[in-house]
């Protein structure tokens, strides 16, 4: 069992993680704003996440905690 | 268990840098390294004129800012203010390390200075909004080659590598990108190795990271690091361009 | 009295600023102060010190910016075109607040100008040189024995005022021999809990920074800058008052040049007419007190000089132009003999001005 954890007000939705993830289960919040602005990343289907940290390698604000 | 979070040498504050910018990755990877070696509290860092000016915000380590170009000088004071306690390393971009700062890069390597570069190569002027480099690609439309550079008109990129790798005195030369997970691992490698090398006294490491600039690219960030790949890394070929102590190894 | 030694002006630079316990030199050639880049060549390695042949001045300020970061007593020398070069390190050194020790030993400009000495970096040194709204701490040395003792003093007050010092020399300071005396009290080195040395994971992080980029801040820090050199002029102005008292005319001079106006006021003197010397031993803050007190009671003042007339605008500010100050001077490496200075002294007296 993986856990994401976004500091989703640092996130400037570059999409870069969303990208990277090899499952496909990361997004944009097109619903969200955050503090910046930007539709934050965040996790759409938390029961797929294998928790490699791919996601947190690729994000450049550092803002993705990884648990496993 | 975590498995991934910010490195203590990386302050927690937000980074100024536009979305999508690789120096937060870059800045992160050298962090890591800082954190397992254990070598914060005897690292300064500095960071002259760039995009990466205010680095001195987000290293936890202390920090100076530097004239632009002059990392590489200032590093040497700072080094040989107290070689066997400081642990130096300098964060500079294209224009700062391969433009103005030249002399200065040159002169530290051929002294085999006991510091560690990192040189972000993403092929423009980002602060100033997006002005040809020293390293832009003939044809790249900048600021200030809006029909594209011409050699002609003003030179061909400078390969900073290829040129270095001639002199005797630099220790290790390695050309790395971030533009995906295996190269960010890869970049992570180098960047540590160079500070490896500075701990056990070894000389002048410098890592060029291929970065991306996606705000004066014109590029979507995700775009952005395709371009490395398309564009960059042929111009650039990545890989390691010197290593005298594996050389020696070998020669063994 | 302690043993005397004949040196070169130079060479008493480098010796003094090792006895003040200066361990980095940083230097790129050039004439006339190549002296002191050898001196330290070869007693650097000696004393565990650093002495680099940097790539260039640019390099060997920068060199000196880092040192200063990490608190440590730290030099470079040059002369006139040299220090050009530097001027943007200066800039920096002075918005980082960073103690360090500059040498100019002047020749004559602009350009590449000569080789000869020269007193023609007067504004370069006392109005800044680099960009930016900052002052050094500038000295003015007039024997070999102050060559000496004013890069001690130099290295003292840069640490105190958190400054750069600059020795304004010239060509002929740098290559006369004298006897000095090299024994030194050093004023211990202040603490320095702002310096880049590393946290030791004990304290937050130090950082040295001249970038602002809030305008009400950067006001700030220059605002505070302000009142430290207020502080430094309230308290460092030094200078030389030789048979002022009396006098009608006062010659002001430093360096070469007032050696040379002292020999001039001597012979004046034999022939009646009263004159005095003021020296100024610091250049900034500039010793505005005697000037003022002079223009009291002198009818003129001469500025002599190895330049077109640069300390000249001091001396006007400092005696308000309450009284007529004329210029005697020489340049391109040229220096005012004691007759050319006499003669000057003498068309004062006998009535003109002009």
């Amino acid at each position: 069992m993986a856990k994401l954890t976004f500091k989703t007000d640092n996130c400037k939705g570059c999409g870069l993680c969303v990208e990277a993830c090899p499952k496909h289960i990361l997004r944009l919040a097109q619903e969200k704003i955050n503090k910046k602005g930007h539709h934050p990343a965040e996790l759409a289907d938390e029961s797929a996440c294998i928790g490699c940290a791919t996601c947190a390698l690729m994000c450049p604000d550092c803002i993705i905690k990884v648990e496993r | 268990m975590v498995v991934f979070d910010r490195p203590h040498a990386m302050l927690d504050v937000p980074l100024h840098y536009c979305p999508g910018c690789t120096h937060g990755i870059i800045h992160r990877l050298v962090a890591e390294a800082i954190d397992e070696l254990g070598i914060e509290g005897k690292t300064i860092g500095i960071a002259p004129v760039g995009c990466s000016v205010m680095a001195y915000d987000y290293f936890a380590c202390d920090m100076i800012e530097a004239a632009h170009g002059r990392a590489p000088a200032v590093a040497t004071g700072v080094k040989r203010a107290d070689p066997e306690n400081h642990i130096v390393f300098t964060y500079q971009g294209d224009g700062d390390l391969a433009s103005i700062g030249m002399a200065e890069t040159v002169h530290a390597a051929a002294r085999n200075e006991n510091i560690t570069v990192i040189f972000i190569n993403n092929a423009i002027y980002g602060m100033t909004g997006g002005q040809m480099a020293p390293t832009s690609l003939p044809g790249q439309v900048t600021q200030t080659s809006p029909y594209g550079r011409d050699p002609k008109l003003c030179g061909y990129p400078i390969k900073v590598f290829e040129m270095l790798s001639e002199l005797e005195g630099p220790e290790y030369l390695e050309r790395v990108t971030v533009n995906n997970a295996k190269n960010v691992r890869a970049a992570k490698k180098a960047i540590k190795k160079a500070f490896q090398n500075q701990i056990d006294g070894k000389g002048f490491s410098l890592i060029e990271v291929l970065s991306s600039c996606p705000t004066n690219w014109g590029m979507t960030p995700s775009a952005a690091l395709k371009w490395i790949d398309e564009k960059m890394i042929p111009y650039y070929p990545l890989g390691v361009y010197k290593d005298r102590s594996a050389e020696k190894e070998a020669a063994k | 009295m302690s043993e005397k030694v004949l040196m070169k002006g130079n060479e008493a630079i480098a010796e003094a600023a090792i006895r003040a316990g200066c361990r980095h030199y940083f230097g790129y050639p050039i004439t006339p102060q190549t002296e002191v880049a050898a001196y330290m060549a070869k007693v650097m390695p000696k004393i565990g010190g650093t002495f680099l042949q940097a790539e260039s001045e640019i390099a060997a300020i920068n060199m000196v910016y880092g040192v200063a970061s990490c608190g440590l007593r730290v030099m470079t020398s040059s002369s006139s075109p040299g220090i050009s070069l530097k001027g943007e390190g200066l800039s920096y050194l002075a918005g980082a607040d960073l103690p360090a020790l500059v040498v100019n030993v002047q020749r004559g400009g602009p350009g590449l100008g000569g080789i000869q000495p020269s007193q023609s970096d007067y504004f370069q040194a006392t109005r800044g040189g680099g960009h930016g709204d900052y002052h050094m701490i500038v000295l003015a040395p007039a024997s070999v024995q102050e060559m000496a003792e004013l890069t001690v003093r130099g290295f003292e007050l840069a640490d105190k005022y958190r400054m750069t010092a600059m020795i304004l020399a010239d060509g002929t300071m740098g290559q006369m021999m004298e006897p000095v005396s090299l024994d030194f009290n050093v004023a211990p080195v202040p603490e320095k809990p702002w310096a880049t040395t590393g946290t030791k994971m004990a304290r937050e992080h130090n950082i040295i920074n001249s970038l602002y980029l809030k305008p009400d801040e950067l006001e700030r820090g220059n605002f505070a800058r302000y009142e430290k050199y207020a502080e430094v002029e309230a308290n460092e102005a030094r200078y030389e008052e030789y048979l002022t008292d009396d006098a009608d005319i006062i010659i002001a001079a430093f360096g070469i040049a007032a050696r040379v106006s002292r020999n001039a006021v001597n012979e004046a003197r034999k022939q009646g007419i009263k004159v005095g010397l003021i020296r100024p031993i610091t250049l900034w803050p500039f010793p505005k007190a005697p000037f003022k007190m002079a223009a009291d009671h002198a009818k003129a003042f001469i500025s002599v000089e190895l330049s077109m007339g640069q300390m000249i605008e001091d001396v006007k500010l400092a005696t308000e132009c309450r009284v007529p100050v004329t210029l005697c001077n020489r340049a391109g490496g040229m220096i005012p003999s004691p007759a050319e200075v006499l003669a000057a002294i003498k068309k004062i007296s006998e009535g003109g001005n002009d």
